[in-house]
């Protein structure tokens, strides 16, 4: 060894084969390594991560595009409600008018229908109040007249005969004047 | 070259012997059976067994940081990665590039962290040697990285690639003369030469400046003559700086070996653009 050492101190540029031999040796057995495992479980691990990050960003699209057309049909809904709405708003409307029409009508034919009642009561009273009248009137008439010729007139069916001719010939007296007054 | 070889021995006044390249290369470990002649010292030494340990240190370390491979990494697998893509992404695609860069980063990565652990022991205490400052080990790894991209070349373009290399294009006839015995001592004959050296001998350098600074630091501290011990504190100060700037050209000198390979390759890989 002692010369091997000597020279090579001499010019430090003169290689040791043994030393050459390991250094080939152990690059080779490190390589080995690198290419048998290191490198596949990197790139592997590389691919990996590539792929879950562009897989997160597919997902993150996905549910981009799902919230985005979830938002589409809430307001397409939206705006079908807002029409619905409207829709039942003008046939309320409608429906109450109708309503307000009807009840109108029915109003006045109730006003109209109580009015011909009272009318038809009143022409009844009338008519009952006008015979009331005429008895009472030919009672009184006769009554009077009895006391003034002091005559009696108590018999019903003579006196009725003259009352009624008496109030006949008033009623052709009357009407005679009305046809005057007509013409 | 014989100015590397420094005296063995320097005598100065106060007996200071500063240490030469010889200290570099420690007595075997293991001596067995005798050298034959200056090339094979059959012994194993300190500077065999950094090696094998650098091999286990690296192996070991990237087996376990790429075996989980989760998604989330941990603090080792995150290392791992970051020291992988570095290799993989700065070095490897940005200079070979294109598809067929992923076939060379094995190399790459292996040379890379290989050096780079080797030369941090330099700076490892009790380790304390860069393995690449012997010739040997500097030689084998640019021997491979030039069987390699001359591979690379001959089996990309054929045997023309012999003149891709040496022949550039767009010279005048006239000149080819000169350009082509240039083109052939720079590619094929300097350049494997200067990858291994520029290695190796940065390395040496170093080594032997700290080497240098610690051995004067012992001597001045125990000669006993107060105003040398004074100095020795300058030179301890000096010697922490200069350990310093080792330990930069150490991670330096794997990346600008590591990135000198990747430029050849990619250099064979389209000879026939340049």
């Amino acid at each position: 060894m002692g010369s091997a050492v000597i020279i090579a101190a001499e010019n430090p540029l003169f290689p040791n084969i043994w030393e050459l031999l390991v250094t080939v040796a152990g690059f080779a057995v490190l390589m080995y390594i690198v290419i048998k495992f290191v490198m596949p479980a990197f790139e592997k691990t590389f691919a990996e991560r590539t792929e879950a990050i562009e897989g997160g960003i597919a997902k993150a699209e996905a549910a981009q595009a799902e919230a985005n057309a979830a938002r589409e049909e809430y307001k397409q809904q939206l705006v079908d409600a807002r029409t619905e709405a409207n829709r039942i708003r003008e046939e309320a409307r409608a429906e109450g008018a109708q309503i307000l029409a009807e009840l109108k009508e029915k109003a006045v034919a109730e006003a109209n229908r109580i009015s011909a009642q009272a009318e038809a009561q009143i022409e009844a009273d009338r008519q009952a109040a006008a015979v009331s009248l005429r008895a009472d009137v030919g009672t009184l008439a006769t009554d009077l007249a009895s006391r003034i010729v002091g005559e009696s007139l108590a018999d019903d069916a003579r006196s009725a005969r003259v009352v009624d001719r008496f109030l006949a010939d008033l009623e052709a007296q009357s009407a005679t004047q009305s046809a005057g007054a007509a013409k | 070259m014989i100015a590397l070889a420094l005296p063995a021995q320097t005598t100065t006044e106060e007996g200071f012997v500063p240490p030469s390249v010889e200290d570099a290369h420690h007595p075997d470990i293991l001596p067995w059976g005798d050298p034959y002649g200056v090339w094979f010292d059959p012994g194993f030494g300190k500077q065999m067994l950094m090696i094998i340990l650098s091999v286990i240190l690296i192996g070991t370390f990237f087996y376990i940081a790429s075996r989980k491979g989760q998604l989330v990494p941990g603090k080792m697998q995150f290392l791992g990665e970051a020291a992988y893509g570095f290799v993989r992404n700065s070095i490897g695609k940005d200079i070979i590039g294109g598809r067929d860069f992923m076939k060379y980063v094995p190399w790459l990565f292996t040379a890379f962290f290989f050096i780079l652990v080797n030369n941090i022991f330099g700076a490892v205490p009790v380790l304390q040697l860069p393995s690449f400052s012997h010739p040997a080990s500097a030689y084998a790894i640019a021997a491979i990285f030039y069987i390699l991209w001359i591979a690379v070349g001959l089996k990309k373009h054929g045997l023309r690639y012999l003149k891709l290399s040496v022949v550039p294009s767009g010279v005048p006839w006239y000149i080819m003369p000169l350009v082509v015995p240039i083109e052939i001592i720079s590619n094929f004959l300097v350049r494997p030469v200067t990858h291994s050296l520029r290695l190796f001998a940065t390395m040496l350098a170093g080594h032997l400046i700290v080497m240098l600074a610690g051995s004067a630091i012992e001597f001045m501290t125990l000669s006993g003559n107060i105003l040398l011990q004074g100095t020795g504190v300058l030179v301890l100060g000096g010697a922490v700086a200069m350990y310093m700037l080792e330990a930069l050209i150490m991670v330096l000198q794997a990346y600008v070996f590591t990135l000198l390979a990747a430029i050849y390759i990619e250099g064979a890989l389209h000879a026939d653009a340049h």
